[in-house]
């Protein structure tokens, strides 16, 4: 895994001016911390008095809840209650965005899933609450579950009333009929994905604790500190002022911390609030790959037409999403597959349609990604196929129909400048020598029967931010406040959860600021400081709180400016602050002194900033406008080894290009591009999530559910494009998601190119390869 | 039952139950949270602990175990706050991102270098092939290795 040193990167501009911090790399603000053992993460709190929590989950997939039963259990020692439905204040619901979720299922109630909770159990002691989970005797009736999306589709069994099916969103531009009657081919397919699992290494947890405002404050591992806020509030009846959300250092979120903590944390602050006691509730492995969300299972089926000079003429899609047990954050997450569905490219004339089907299985919800990486495996292989079969090179095909500025998305949204959809297929072309590199692997084939190589290539857009769907979601805040000794502090409400935030924060303070990056602190997330920022998902957090965070600290520089121009008798104009020091043509100080005359000026030196993302123009009637901000692009290009005796996969080589924007942290972009891809080729060809015949899950800890490991790894080259998109600060537009979502499309396209097979399902695991490989089509397994 | 062991170059003498896991004798009796728990069941390596000079999970070895033993966990690596090279060095390679994986990472590097400090990078998959990492996808935990070595070479 020679990691290449150097990056390869494409600017539109020659820079204007020096900056200190943005686009350098730099060390990780709390690397140390977390080095040494001291950051602490949820599990790692303790507190006086402090109480355990454990659920007792659902022991069937589908069943009715006739009767709890829970003497036993509350005579064991040290068992200090058992909370069941009737214990909630407030509402039973904990659902985000879909309001179809009961914290605890009350008798009367169907269990949806294994992992739906039917009582919690409080006790002195972490062993007392377990054994207490096993001590409570639930009556069920068992119901016929449904399992698969085909299940689902009949509509006979309901997982809820009316139906299983809900119709989510569509895409409709230009004249899909005549668009494939002027087309030369037109080439279908269904392609199939399943299920994934974060897998980030912290379980998920909470500690709540009754305070001394009269509320209750939550401390835990988490992305979303304002979706647990109201969650907290909802099902214990309060108003939002009295519940007050801590982040603790989280290790790991990947879109599995954005709606799921909400459902570990109400339940813990019903406990506290019911005991007056902290309250400790974590997850074990076991119950965390049981009950947290994963991402979607998705079937896409494909219409592609095209002349035979090359050019894309019309596609239609239709998708379908299994949803889970609960809807969550399923039509926001399906919203986006909606976007993506149709690729990357211009085309004229386009159908989508999207469906959520609900199982009896786990809620699905936000995964790096978000609906997306399922839809481009399905396109980008079909661009493959439509190559191949005009006899065109697969590069050549996609830059003919790539986006430049100016030009309409499959939604008919014009690009603004920050479009490098180009330059990422040429930059990739560039780091990867693609026609020696489609040589030298022809060669290795010739010269091996059997081993196999093949090259695999995905160019991807992403819609940055929430987009239309979330646009009331999308603002942040930021409160900045500069001490007299000329510290900083830095509140915002976006979280970290290991892609960087911290440090791109500090970087951004300072450089605006023109303090020096080690003087800036970075809180953790608390919702009593920054009003509701949205969720820290979608890759926005450098967007949003970044520019909230810059906007502040330009107030705050100003007036800091201003006071030691006054001071000096000079023009504000003539003052320069850079790297901790104010300096005019007649004399100097350090930020620190300038920061203690402000104080004894009574200068105000603490600030909010807020930036709301402007209103889109989405249509969602007629399936046409404005579906989000701007977009990110990518191209991927990999090589793959084949073993045709036993089916493995080694991916060998990667050369990635992403168009960034701007490269806040050199360092965190590289280190997100190659831990995206390592997770999205985990999911291309290894991961998957099993249930038996009951709806239990069989793949519940990682000796069955595996992910990969540094042997896995494989060599990178990466490149960055970076045209400054106009409201990012300083020009960045987010790269926590489109690091992974070319990878399953890439590495299953390369498989193909080594087999001569189609692959059209995920994970291509052994067993699938090999059938591929041996069988006709109607046999695959 | 009462055992005796070192602990990060102190003697100790204490009361375990038969049944405690290693890992919370650390954790919640001598408040050593440093060793994370991903899975309790010897798959992710995140409470790597050094036993008599071997990394061992501390998720799979029980109290009585350590009976005479020599025990070094995250927070004996570092002295008066100074860090070791090896945190240093995971830092600086940027090695580090949602950082729960990493104290495991560190203690079976260090068990690694301790024994053997010019291992191949064969060596160096072995020794951390028992930790998971979901977010740096192992580059730069290997670059922050093998930085380590060519500077003490
Ligand atoms: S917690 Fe011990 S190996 Fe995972
Ligand atoms: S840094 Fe997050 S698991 Fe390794």
């Amino acid at each position: 895994m020679d990691a290449e040193k150097e990056v390869k990167t494409i600017t539109r501009e020659p820079e204007t001016f020096q900056m200190n911090y943005i686009g350098k790399p730099l060390r990780r603000v709390e690397g140390l911390e977390k080095a040494m053992g001291k950051a602490k993460y949820v599990d790692d709190l303790k507190m006086e008095g402090m109480l355990y929590a454990k659920p007792v989950f659902s022991r069937h997939a589908h069943a009715i809840v006739k009767s709890i039963d829970t003497s036993e259990a509350e005579n064991y020692p040290g068992i200090v209650c058992i909370v069941t439905s009737k214990d909630i204040p407030g509402e039973n619901e904990l659902g985000e965005v879909v309001h179809d979720y009961p914290m605890l299922v009350a008798p009367g109630d169907k269990t949806r899933f294994e992992g739906d909770m039917v009582a919690i159990v409080v006790a002195r002691t972490l062993e007392a609450a377990k054994k207490g989970a096993e001590l409570v005797r639930v009556d069920y009736e068992v119901l016929k579950p449904v399992l698969s999306i085909d299940e689902a589709l009949k509509d006979d069994v309901h997982v809820h009333e009316p139906s299983n099916v809900k119709h989510f969103h569509r895409v409709r531009k230009g004249d899909i009929a005549a668009g494939f009657a002027q087309s030369d081919y037109i080439f279908e397919n269904t392609f199939e994905v399943g299920y994934q699992e974060h897998a980030y290494l912290e379980p998920q947890g909470m500690v709540a604790v009754p305070d001394i405002d009269g509320g209750i404050t939550v401390y835990g591992s988490m992305q979303c500190p304002y979706y647990v806020q109201s969650a907290v509030a909802r099902v214990l009846g309060f108003e939002l002022s009295r519940v007050r959300i801590i982040q603790t250092e989280t290790g790991g979120g990947f879109g599995g911390k954005e709606d799921v903590p909400s459902y570990i944390a109400a339940p813990a602050a019903l406990c506290a609030y019911l005991t007056g006691k902290p309250v400790k509730l974590v997850l074990s492995r076991e119950e965390d790959l049981r009950m947290t969300s994963k991402r979607h299972p998705i079937r896409v089926w494909l219409k592609v037409g095209v002349k035979k000079d090359g050019t894309l003429m019309a596609v239609e899609a239709k998708v379908w999403g299994d949803m889970g047990a609960h809807g969550t954050l399923s039509p926001i997450v399906l919203w986006r597959s909606n976007i993506h569905a149709a690729g990357s490219y211009r085309v004229d004339n386009v159908k989508v349609d999207v469906w959520g089907v609900y199982t009896n299985k786990v809620p699905t919800g936000a995964f790096r990604g978000f609906g997306s990486p399922q839809v481009f495996f399905a396109f980008e292989s079909m661009m493959d196929e439509i190559a191949s079969k005009l006899g065109v090179d697969r590069l050549e095909f996609r830059r003919k129909n790539a986006l430049s500025p100016g030009d309409a998305t499959v939604t008919g949204q014009i690009l603004d400048e920050s479009t490098g959809a180009i330059e990422t297929l040429e930059q990739a072309e560039k780091l990867s020598d693609w026609s020696n590199l489609l040589k030298r692997v022809e060669d290795f084939n010739q010269k091996n029967r059997l081993r196999k190589k093949g090259v695999g290539i995905a160019h991807i857009h992403y819609g940055v931010s929430l987009g239309a769907m979330g646009n009331p979601l999308d603002a942040s805040g930021a409160f900045v406040q500069i001490h007299k000794d000329g510290r900083v502090g830095v509140h915002i409400g976006g979280t970290e959860i290991g892609q960087g935030m911290k440090t791109a924060m500090a970087a951004i303070a300072a450089e605006t600021l023109g303090q020096k990056i080690e003087m800036i602190k970075v809180y953790q997330p608390d919702t009593s400081y920054v009003p509701d920022s949205g969720p820290t998902v979608a890759s926005r957090t450098t967007l949003f709180s970044g520019n909230a965070v810059r906007k502040a600290c330009e107030v705050l520089r100003k007036r800091m400016v201003e006071t030691f121009a006054d001071f000096m008798k000079v023009e504000p104009s003539k003052v320069k602050v850079t790297n901790g020091k104010f300096s005019c043509p007649v004399g100097e100080m350090t930020f620190g002194e300038v920061a203690a005359m402000c104080d004894r000026n009574n200068v105000p030196l603490s600030e909010t900033g807020w930036f709301a993302s402007p209103r889109l123009s989405w249509d969602p009637g007629k399936g046409y406008g404005d579906a989000y901000l701007t977009y990110a692009f990518a191209t991927q290009i990999v090589v793959v080894e084949v073993d045709l005796i036993t089916g493995a996969v080694k991916v060998e080589e990667v050369y990635t290009s992403h168009d960034v924007g701007r490269a806040i942290n050199r360092d965190a972009v590289i280190g997100q591009i190659q831990g995206g891809f390592v997770q999205g080729m985990g999911y291309a060809l290894m991961e998957f999530i099993k249930y038996d015949e009951h709806g239990r899950m069989m793949t519940e800890n990682f000796n069955t559910y595996i992910i990969p490991t540094i042997h896995e790894t494989p060599r990178f080259r990466i490149g960055l494009v970076e045209k400054p998109f106009e409201l990012g600060p300083y020009g960045a537009k987010g790269i926590g998601e489109p690091s992974l979502i070319p990878t399953p499309a890439a590495v299953a396209n390369a498989v193909s190119h080594a087999i001569g097979k189609r692959v059209k399902r995920l994970p291509i695991i052994p067993e699938y390869l090999l059938s591929l490989i041996t069988q006709r089509e109607a046999e695959v397994v | 039952m009462k055992i005796r062991f070192t602990l990060n170059g102190e003697r100790l003498e204490m009361d375990v139950r038969e049944d405690q896991r290693v890992l919370d004798l650390l954790r919640e009796e001598l408040g050593l949270t440093g060793t994370k728990e991903g899975c309790g069941e010897g798959e992710c390596g995140a409470c790597t602990i050094i036993v008599d000079g071997r990394a061992v999970n501390s998720c799979l070895m029980l109290a009585p175990e350590l009976d005479g033993r020599d025990v070094i966990t995250i927070e004996g690596l570092s002295k008066d706050d100074e860090p070791d090279p090896i945190q240093k060095a995971f830092v600086d390679a940027g090695a580090v991102q949602c950082g729960f994986c990493t104290p495991g990472f560190v203690m079976s590097t260090k068990a690694l270098l301790m024994k053997n400090p010019r291992p191949s990078r064969e060596e160096i998959y072995k020794a951390l092939e028992g930790n998971l990492c979901r977010c740096t996808g192992y580059v730069k935990i290997l670059e922050a290795v093998e930085n380590l070595i060519t500077k003490e070479g």
